[in-house]
């Protein structure tokens, strides 16, 4: 089991290392940095230009697959992804960044995870029942919603439940309050009280999402004749299901849970971007909006190394549950 | 999936498996039974279940009205009005009006339309996508098995919105059509993925061993006893699809990424709508709502598809 779940690592690390190297090939010959730099009043100087972006390494006009090249020999003996077009490395912003944008991720997709697959259960074993459909129409509506506009309307009941208590409780612009005592306790206090939203934006978007797949699984499961033998052996229904069905219906979501962490990496960058933390999902948005060649190969790396990590976790988890795997 | 016999014959009946396939290519089934076709069995389900219509029926509204709703207004989505602007939505305006006096009611008409066209073309086209590589993929195993699998986790590596937003800048210069294209080839991968698992659970079953050994081809043995089994997946992931492809447009169009001007959607219509969202709720409220009342309508649709064609998920079902 060991060496499988290794050989799926060392799997996994070349594609994040070929993913890199395609993306940076993509937005080299996708973006044009210099349009940055036209059409400025008064012009600048083409020459001043053409050294800027030279010294970046990202001068259109120099074939791609040379300045792949010189990127990836930069990146080998270096280990550095550059610098942005603002002149500062990329690798140092990334990870003064990466720590905001992973205790959102991080928190949201486990409170998800677990939220979503107690609810898919539980409308599954409920079906059509009160509860079921509450949970149905519920999460209808969630996946309906786009992350950004979800968050949009929990700032404007933030603020209407800020101006009914008629104090600031629930902050919600930026990542912290800036001249916080730096002792541990009002530290945290701010930090949950400005992590609350996003998280639970986060939070409910992923599980909605979730219980759907869990629920059709399950109902999938309950159907099984082995669920009727387990009954008829003798167990109770509810060890019955948490046994046979339970354990056997979680085994496609650990795949599901893998591949939709995208979508969970896409709804944190909006939300990032909507709540004006300073964090990869900004710095994502400006490296593309402003052409920033390096800057958008570091962010498609760290995006590519979070899903190496849960691809990893969610293989793991897979083997733990299905004894086939194992064998 | 526990009693795929049900579904696999291609006319639906429940009959023994080799025999009712008939040596006739043109055998009719007798009139005197309606009621044991798979698409009447189909009907009955769904008539039990107000959901779908109340779904179904929302979404064709709001379909009819993108297209018909701007009718009998006298303001186009592009038209100012010099003398409303900010203005709350009134009888000249339904909806309200945004700062540089554009009529709200005639955007959200063309935005909805706009967004219901991509959404729709590029969730379909996923699908179809996904349903072909993954059945493939399970369906043959070995080498093309690896290869499929080294591909769609080569995709995934990067998330697929993550390649959206790279390849954005590139379709800044080209219509709006291309971001079909786009959605659609970067969101398949998960469904494949599942769509395979499932096929290679099928691969060895007694009804597709028997197919094969009854020497039907292996394009014949996907679409006629793989993909059946595999329908209610598809079908509720084809729906999921649209609504995703739909999110994805509007996620792009957003940030300034999808649609570009002149021509509008619902994302654009948010993005502009989203600074003044506390203080000029209707600029926010009125695509949003469009769009989660379309969006939601979609999915209770397909979920109450999926229960009437998934004869083990039923409201038989004990």
């Amino acid at each position: 089991m060991l060496s499988y779940i290794l050989r799926r690592v060392v799997n996994y690390v070349v594609l994040t290392f070929l993913a890199t190297v395609c993306a940076y090939m993509l937005t080299s010959a996708f973006m044009d940095p210099t349009r940055r730099y036209q059409g400025r009043n008064p012009p600048l100087d083409p020459e001043s230009i053409t050294r800027t972006v030279d010294e970046l390494g990202v001068n259109p006009d120099v074939p791609v697959l040379e300045r792949t090249g010189a990127w990836l020999h930069r990146l080998v003996t270096e280990g550095s992804f550059g610098r942005t077009i603002h002149q500062t490395d990329v690798l140092t912003e990334m990870v003064a960044r990466a720590g905001v944008s992973l205790r959102l991720l991080v928190v949201g997709s486990v409170l998800a995870a677990v939220l979503g697959v107690a609810l898919g259960v539980w409308g599954a074993v409920r079906q059509y029942r009160a509860a079921d459909s509450v949970i149905t129409y519920a999460s209808y509506v969630l996946i309906a919603t786009p992350t950004f506009v979800g968050g949009v309307v929990l700032m404007i009941l933030a603020t209407r439940f800020n101006a009914a208590v008629g104090e600031q409780v629930i902050r919600f612009t930026g990542a912290y309050t800036p001249g916080v005592p730096p002792e541990f306790w009002p530290r945290l206090a701010d930090t949950v009280s400005h992590m609350l939203l996003p998280t639970i934006a986060l939070t409910l978007f992923g599980a909605a999402a979730y219980s759907r797949y869990q629920r059709s699984m399950m109902l999938d499961v309950l159907n099984a004749d082995y669920i009727r033998t387990a009954r008829a052996k003798g167990r109770t229904r509810t060890s019955a299901l948490w046994r046979h069905g339970v354990r056997v219906a979680v085994i496609p979501m650990t795949t599901y849970f893998a591949y939709s962490f995208g979508t969970l990496l896409a709804g944190s960058t909006f939300l990032e971007v909507v709540f004006s933390w300073n964090g990869m999902g900004q710095f994502t948005i400006d490296a593309v909006t402003q052409s920033d060649v390096n800057a958008a190969t570091g962010a498609v790396f760290f995006a590519a190394v979070l899903v190496l990590i849960s691809s990893t976790l969610s293989e793991i988890l897979y083997a733990a549950l299905d004894p086939r795997v194992r064998s | 999936m526990s009693t795929p016999d049900v579904r696999v014959l291609p006319g639906g009946e429940p009959g023994p498996g080799p025999g009712a396939e008939g040596p006739g290519p043109r055998r009719r089934r007798p009139a005197a039974s309606p009621g044991t076709s798979r698409a009447a069995m189909v009907q009955r389900r769904l008539r039990s279940m107000p959901r779908f219509w109340v779904g179904a029926s929302i979404l064709v509204l709001m379909v009819l009205w993108a297209l018909f709703g701007n009718i009998p207004n006298i303001y186009g989505p592009a038209d100012q009005d010099p003398f409303a602007l900010s203005q709350a939505p009134s009888l000249q305006h339904w909806f309200g009006t945004d700062r540089i006096g554009q009529d709200l009611y005639a955007q959200v008409n063309s935005g909805l339309r706009k967004s219901l066209v991509i959404g729709l073309f590029a969730g379909l086209l996923g699908t179809a996508i996904a349903a072909v590589v993954g059945s493939v993929a399970g369906y043959l195993g070995g080498k093309v098995e690896t290869v499929i699998v080294w591909f769609i986790n080569f995709l995934l590596v990067l998330p697929a919105f993550y390649i959206l937003l790279l390849f954005a800048p590139a379709l800044r210069g080209l219509s709006w059509v291309a971001i079909i294209g786009i959605v659609a080839l970067f969101s398949w991968m998960v469904t494949a993925q599942v769509v395979k698992a499932q096929t290679k659970s099928l691969r060895d079953r007694e009804f597709v061993k028997a197919a094969r050994f009854m020497g039907l081809s292996t394009p014949v043995i996907i679409a006629r006893h793989i993909l059946p089994n595999v329908a209610s997946l598809l079908i509720v992931d084809a729906t999921l699809g649209v609504v995703g492809a739909i999110l994805a447009e509007t996620s792009l169009s957003y940030f300034g990424l999808g649609v570009q001007p002149p021509d509008v959607s619902l994302g654009t219509l948010l993005a502009a709508g989203t600074p003044g969202a506390v203080t000029r709720p209707w600029v926010f409220v009125f695509p949003a709502l469009a769009l989660v009342l379309t969006l939601t309508a979609t999915s209770i649709m397909a979920d109450a598809l999926r229960d009437a064609i998934d004869p083990t998920s039923g409201a038989g079902r004990a």
